[in-house]
């Protein structure tokens, strides 16, 4: 008779605090809820705007308060450690060839923060130069 | 002089266990003791009663797959010295266990035949036909992807895998990868259901750790995040040509 009996380990809700790889990967994928919250409070913005002049001034008089500041803090920075874990596994997605050879990583992740830095110095002059 | 670490080993005996429980022996060793020779002079000369699986003893035939302080490691490119503070080993993750440090890989392997993980040509070619030549380049589309020994430390690694085992999984869409961009198949059409498939590229979310505990630096993220563009290509190409 056999005396096969195997045992399947459970992962249980707590599985991605066991390894430092995986809680940094949840850590990642959580940044999609403050970038959901951002979103919702842009959109309010947007209809602030086709409200009229003194709805827009409520809701940008809104985000003057200390916790959106704060909001606006974290969802920055945890939006560009989401960005820059995305530049790091860009190249693992692109296979781009010039001639006989194959484009370098770090060409395409340099690449990826060049456009990110130029997009970030135009939109800081469209906001507070022009 | 050698020094004795403190070696932990999750057990279990399947006739005697309901589940697994953890046994420490203590391992006299030198700097260049793996912690296959660790288990071996366990064996041998501590508890014969200890289950493991391993052949090779140098990386290539992919057997002593186990979990060291919780992350995939080959048991005989792992070393003790890289240990001060003690190791405690279990079988592969996201496995069955069988006995011990040995766990149950058939549907991994059943994963790894189902993609069909040979060059299907049209028209058989023989050897009058002459050799199939290929540029650097072409190889270079799959040369990596062909080092995987089939260790199964990738789907250890994959909390998708551990999650949900009806995906795919990192080695065997590396595989699939590996033989839809070799030049010299003809077998793409064959295989590209089960890379389409919600449990194929299309259930991996880029966590990325597979490629990190690759002991022959095989990406097979990088395998399936390519996958999906040709998935993706796949999907457009069928919707402008119905009917095919």
């Amino acid at each position: 008779m056999s005396k096969r009996k195997p045992y399947v380990r459970k992962m249980g809700s707590t599985w991605w605090t066991k390894n430092n790889f995986h809680t940094m990967y949840i850590v990642r994928e959580l940044s999609s809820l403050v970038i959901l919250a951002y979103s919702v409070i842009l959109l309010f913005g947007l209809n602030a705007l086709r409200g009229g002049e003194a709805a827009f001034d409520a809701w940008f008089a809104g985000l003057t308060n200390p916790l959106a500041i704060v909001f606006h803090v974290i969802t920055l920075l945890w939006t560009l450690y989401h960005a820059t874990t995305w530049f790091s596994l860009a190249p693992k997605a692109a296979n781009l060839w010039i001639g006989e050879k194959r484009v370098a990583d770090n060409v395409i992740t340099g690449s990826l923060y060049a456009v990110l830095g130029g997009v970030t110095v135009i939109g800081l002059l469209i906001a507070f130069v022009l | 002089m050698s020094q004795v670490m403190k070696v932990e080993i999750q057990r279990y005996r399947p006739e005697l266990d309901k589940e697994p429980f953890w046994q420490s022996y203590d391992v006299p060793y030198t700097k260049e003791m793996s912690v296959l020779e660790a288990l071996a002079y366990i064996k041998d000369e501590l508890d014969p009663t200890l289950s493991y699986r391993w052949s090779c003893r140098m990386a290539i035939c992919g057997s002593c797959g186990m979990m060291v302080n919780g992350v995939p490691k080959l048991g005989c490119k792992t070393f003790l010295r890289d240990y001060p503070q003690g190791m405690k080993i279990e079988a592969l993750a996201n496995f069955p266990i069988e006995r011990d440090l040995v766990v149950d890989m058939s549907d991994f392997i059943a994963k790894l035949e189902a993609i069909k993980p040979y060059i299907i040509r049209e028209t058989e070619q023989t050897p009058e036909d002459g050799c199939s030549i290929q540029t650097p380049k072409e190889m270079e589309q799959y040369r990596q992807f062909s080092m995987c020994i089939n260790c199964g430390l990738c789907y250890a690694a994959c909390p998708q895998y551990g999650l949900n085992d009806k995906f795919m999984g990192p080695a065997a869409l590396a595989l699939l990868h590996r033989y839809n961009n070799d030049t010299r198949d003809e077998g793409k059409e064959e295989r590209m259901a089960f890379l389409n498939a919600h449990e194929g590229a299309w259930g991996c979310t880029f966590v990325g750790y597979c490629s990190d505990v690759c002991p022959k630096k095989v990406d097979p993220a990088a395998a399936i995040q390519l996958g999906k563009v040709d998935s993706a290509k796949d999907y457009v190409i069928a919707m402008l040509k119905p009917g095919e």
